[in-house]
């Protein structure tokens, strides 16, 4: 990168100087605007990015010297609040979580990001999202302890082997990854979505809960495990390695062996 | 690039039916699914590899099986069996791809019926079959 791109100005004013080891890479992004945009289109930037920029230092850059209006969530930038949840290259991860050395072009060719909406939610603008459906499948399966009869008086004791029982859903950070890559969700229904059911999951097998049966029950409804076609998107899409699939298959399980 | 997927979705959901269909469906599709493996197989082995295969296979063939009860019930337990576990398995397709409800009601109907048109026109003729029926 020679000195004059560095004098370029962007819709923002000043472009920053491009770090040594930088190669432009185009970032397309699926936008929409739904003051101007009947339906959304891609548009592409090119973007300097080093090997080891996350995909959000791209869409950083895109919005804070290319395009202010770009629009996306991100908080922590960190793969821990799980607000930048987005389709890149055509399967949905963290954007703070991909690295841009991974998805390098082989032998120096032109590399091409792609970077679209998660998939099954109301688009509000560009990559921002609607997220109340899946906040209310959410709450639907009642993510919180249920318990009946006094409470006791200290904590409530919980063996290494119970609390180990249901660990690998409590890992789950709510970015809808793993709803959002799912086919059945992608449809008019209302499955709860993998997502949700993995909540509904950390709490049916967490020996402190007593709620197991209602969640049970809510999830043996039409939209619930049943429709599950094991097609391991979820699986595939969690950026915490939740073995999501296991989880629901687990909760089926539960169901045909209840009482 | 079409977004027609992408619909607000219903708001609320509503309450829970309290049924074990789904799940008492999804467990039929395992169980009949293994029974169908060796009752199709079974007779895939018998109508076209075993005594020189289709070339025996005539309308004196078919009547002597469906003499016996055990063929019959054989082939009562495939027709059942595969028609309702290939209408399940059509049924929860419709409601992944189907995405108006009026369509999505209109082609199960359709399924519906074909299939009880299907296992009644068959049991009928299993239950019913004349040996001695003349050819002409």
């Amino acid at each position: 990168m020679t000195a004059a791109t560095a004098e370029q100005t962007g819709t923002r004013g000043t472009m920053p100087p491009v770090p040594e080891g930088a190669v432009t890479v185009t970032v397309k992004v699926l936008r929409y605007n739904p003051e101007t945009d009947s339906e959304p289109n891609w548009q592409s930037f090119g973007v300097p990015a080093l090997p080891t920029d996350r995909v959000l230092n791209l869409l950083h850059y895109i919005k804070w010297y290319i395009d202010g209006t770009m629009t996306f969530r991100r908080s922590c930038a960190h793969g821990i609040c799980g607000s930048d949840a987005m389709q890149i290259n055509g399967v949905n991860r963290l954007a703070c979580k991909v690295l841009v050395k991974d998805l390098m072009a082989r032998k120096g060719k032109q590399t091409t990001i792609t970077i679209a909406p998660i998939k099954g939610l109301p688009v509000h603008k560009d990559l921002l999202v609607d997220m109340e459906p899946f906040m209310e499948a959410f709450r639907a399966v009642k993510p919180f302890l249920i318990t009946y009869g006094n409470e006791p008086t200290r904590e409530r004791i919980q063996s290494v082997a119970d609390r180990e029982r249901f660990d690998d859903t409590t890992k789950c950070i709510l970015c809808a990854c793993c709803t959002t890559s799912c086919p059945v969700f992608w449809t008019e229904g209302s499955y709860f979505g993998p997502a949700a059911i993995v909540n509904a999951h950390r709490f049916i097998f967490d020996s402190r809960d007593e709620g197991a049966q209602e969640r049970l029950d809510i999830l043996n409804d039409a939209e619930g495990v049943w429709r599950c076609r094991t097609t391991f998107n979820c699986t595939d899409a969690c950026p915490r390695g939740i073995q999501v699939t296991k989880a629901i298959q687990e909760v089926k399980r539960a169901l045909l062996f209840r009482r | 690039m079409t977004m027609a997927l992408d619909k607000p979705r219903s708001p609320r959901r509503p309450a829970a039916r309290r049924s074990n269909f789904e799940l008492a469906s999804w467990l039929f599709m395992r169980i009949s699914g293994i029974a169908l493996v060796v009752l199709v197989l079974g007779h895939l082995f018998i109508m076209n590899i075993l005594d020189g295969g289709v070339h025996r296979i005539n309308f004196a063939f078919v009547a002597g099986r469906w003499a016996d009860p055990f063929w019959q019930v054989w082939d009562l337990a495939m027709l059942w069996l595969a028609q309702i576990h290939g209408g399940n398995g059509l049924r929860t397709i419709i409601n992944d791809y189907a995405r108006k409800d009026s369509t999505r009601f209109w082609l199960k109907m359709m399924l519906y019926v074909s299939m009880v048109l299907i296992l009644l026109l068959g049991t009928y003729v299993i239950f019913t079959f004349d040996p001695n029926i003349s050819a002409d």
